[in-house]
């Protein structure tokens, strides 16, 4: 489902993914972790295409297709979601409004029949339950005083009405209490199929208790310093992410380019 | 050659005054009350640039159009009144046309408790003689104010309304004032007086509107009266053409502990200059001075105003929005006074402006002044951008570009436009902001 090769991004000029290699097939769930600054944030940013970073060079290849060369919208209608590690605030437009322009486009885009606000209306209610919200979320503006945790149920919401086929979830865990937590990862399990596939990018082992990855990828320095199974990020728990630095430094202290 | 074409100017309309005297006789303190107006508009002139007030404003095109007043009432049929009337009104809709009242064209349903008539025949009825005599010209001055002297010369007719004491009046009441342009080139001067006696309660909807393309010069006042107690819900809508010059001004007064509720939409006109005033001259009284302002390509929009708080225990909430696209230039001039011994005085002022374009331009200037000690007061001016972050959220969930920028302006007005009561309005002014959003957004 998704190719990702040699990877290289940053912003600004400075290069912050320096060879990302990564291939997701449908009905996994890969978990990329990393200490501050190893730039997993930046890999979900990309992959979603935000406008201010900048890919230098490999490629990336969504269902076959060149991922990079499509516009942010093009690829959410394409089926690429990215949940938020900070959700916006959109004043003014109701939660309801939102979710069904943005259901309507992606129906649209696949050659169906747009929903009318009644038929909308019932599939909100279906699929809030996911998220255990409630209708008084509806009316209110996107995110618009929303706490951080009913802004991260809000982003699970917006996946489980847009059903994305890979979905990119971006420090979803973080500002989050336990039980917000466990209603978030719940949220995501009923969404996963055999047919989707999703990346969680965390700092903590944490939110994988709840969701248990396929594959653990962890980030250092822009690279992909260490891969396993789920017991990886167990492991990485104990000896902390100093292990993973300490271990990508000596393993790559000759091949590393210069800075 | 500018000299001469200045002379005409001054000319065509102390000209057509010579007729509203002949064809509009009236009572001697109304003849003495326009002739006085005349000749300080005569003195006054219009505004110019180095007036204060009219910085940001130039009315010299204005001044050198040869506009013709209408002085005498038209009976041309306007086809189909309909398109004009908000249906929440369910037929109490008045309609004036180039200034002047047409009973033909109004319909009056549920206001058999209210007085809505012609204002200069409210002044020859011995009922009502009083009244006007004490309200009119009294919160619109038009000695230091040409274009308002140049309003109250050419009164000859205009809506005069009377909400009794305690009535509550149920439904909306609606006057449009219609510009008229296939009167080619003329100059109208509508005139509304409203006054809510003690304990009324009524909601009024101003709209004024162009019926044709062509150029018009609209000078319009409206003066409102809320007495102790009275609560009045004003919504003011200006969607004239594009080629009108829309001079208002909105003055009102009000009692104790009574309420004014002022919403101001301005998308029309290629000049629109809106001064609105409130005087809370009485303890207790609260009020509300809303307003929108949308403009584009060669549009100019300017509001100016003044909340006077004299007294104390007064509340006022100010909240207006401006979006601005192509080259288009507004001008945002808010003015609150706390006078000496106005303690516990409330008063709030928020400006923000939405610029789409990089020509769109906007100058606010928010102003405090205050006099007493033990007040709250705020007040703040924002000018900004669809913000590339909101944008690329929207993006993110499969908007394209330029729907998530309708979406993001969108939501910018409906802080204002949410607020409307009349769901008709609402509705209008969604589709105005967006009209190619509109149908998807009802959710």
């Amino acid at each position: 489902m998704l190719e990702i090769r040699n990877l290289h991004a940053g912003i600004d000029g400075n290069e912050i993914l320096k060879g990302i290699n990564l291939t997701v097939r449908k009905g996994e769930v890969h978990a990329i972790m990393g200490p501050n600054g190893s730039g997993k944030s930046t890999l979900a940013k990309v992959l979603a295409g935000h406008p201010q970073y900048e890919v230098t060079a490999g490629e990336v290849l969504y269902e076959g297709k060149n991922l990079l060369e499509m516009a942010p919208d093009e690829r959410a209608r394409e089926g690429v979601f990215m949940a938020f590690q900070y959700p916006i605030e959109v004043p003014g437009v109701s939660n309801a409004q939102f979710l069904r322009l943005a259901y309507n486009e992606q129906r649209k885009h696949r050659g169906e029949e747009e929903l009318d606000p009644l038929e909308f209306k019932d599939l909100l209610k279906e699929r809030a339950k996911v998220v255990e919200m409630d209708a008084s979320f509806m009316s209110r503006s996107v995110n618009e005083g929303f706490s951080g945790g009913e802004k991260k149920r809000n982003e699970i919401l917006q996946m489980a009405v847009l059903e994305p086929k890979l979905a990119v979830l971006d420090e979803t865990d973080s500002g989050l209490d336990i039980d917000a937590l466990r209603v978030v990862a719940g949220g995501v399990n009923q969404l996963l199929t055999p047919e989707n596939a999703v990346i969680l990018v965390t700092h903590y082992q944490r939110l994988l208790n709840y969701i248990v990855p396929d594959y653990v990828h962890v980030l250092a320095g822009g690279r992909i310093a260490r891969e396993g199974g789920k017991e990886l990020a167990l492991e990485l728990e104990e000896k902390g992410y100093d292990w993973i630095t300490s271990l990508d430094a000596s393993k790559t202290g000759a091949g590393a380019p210069a800075n | 050659m500018m000299v001469t074409e200045l002379v005409k100017t001054e000319n065509q309309y102390l000209t057509a005054f010579r007729s509203v005297r002949e064809l509009s006789p009236t009572a001697p303190w109304l003849e003495l009350v326009r002739s006085g107006a005349i000749d300080r508009f005569e003195q006054l002139d219009f505004p110019t640039v180095r007036d204060e007030e009219w910085k940001y404003t130039n009315l010299a095109p204005l001044a050198k159009e040869g506009f013709q007043p209408a002085v005498a009432r038209a009976d041309a049929a306007l086809a189909s009144i309909e398109r004009f009337t908000y249906p929440e009104t369910t037929g109490a809709h008045l309609v004036v046309v180039n200034g002047f009242l047409r009973e033909d064209l109004s319909t009056r349903m549920g206001l058999d408790d209210i007085v809505a008539i012609d204002l200069f025949s409210a002044v020859a009825d011995a009922r009502y003689n009083k009244i006007t005599r004490k309200y009119l010209a009294r919160n619109a001055n038009y000695r230091d104010n040409g274009l308002s002297a140049l309003n109250t010369a050419f009164l000859q007719s205009g809506v005069f309304l009377w909400i009794p004491k305690g009535v509550k009046l149920e439904t909306p009441l609606q006057i449009s004032f219609i510009s008229d342009t296939k009167v080619s080139n003329s100059a109208s001067f509508p005139r509304l007086l409203v006054v809510a006696e003690e304990n009324s309660s009524a909601t009024l909807i101003e709209s004024f509107v162009s019926n044709g393309d062509d150029s018009h010069f609209t000078n319009a006042i409206a003066e409102i009266v809320v007495k102790d107690g009275a609560r009045l819900e004003h919504y003011r809508l200006q969607n004239e053409n594009r080629k009108v010059y829309h001079i208002a001004t909105t003055a009102a007064e009000l009692g104790r502990a009574s309420s004014y509720d002022a919403t101001s939409i301005n998308f029309g006109a290629q000049l629109a200059r809106h001064d609105i005033s409130v005087v809370m001259d009485h303890e207790g009284a609260e009020c509300w001075v809303d307003g929108l302002y949308v403009a584009g390509a060669n549009q100019h929009t300017d509001t100016h105003s003044v909340i006077d708080h004299k007294q104390p225990h007064c509340t006022s909430h100010q909240l207006y929005k401006g979006i601005l696209d192509g080259n288009a230039r507004a001008v945002f001039n808010g003015k609150i006074f706390v006078r000496e011994g106005a303690q516990k005085t409330d008063a709030m002022q928020t400006n923000k402006n939405l610029l789409l374009s990089a020509q769109a331009r906007v100058d606010t200037k928010p102003q405090l002044e205050i006099y007493a000690d033990d007040v709250k007061c705020a007040h703040g001016a924002a000018v900004g951008q669809i913000d590339e972050e909101e944008l690329f959220y929207l993006q993110a969930r499969g908007l394209n570009p330029e729907l998530g920028r309708s979406l993001l302006t969108y939501g910018f007005a409906e802080e204002v436009i949410g607020k409307i009561k009349i769901d008709s309005i609402r509705t209008q002014l969604d589709e105005v902001v967006l009209n190619h959003l509109q149908a998807k957004l009802e959710a």
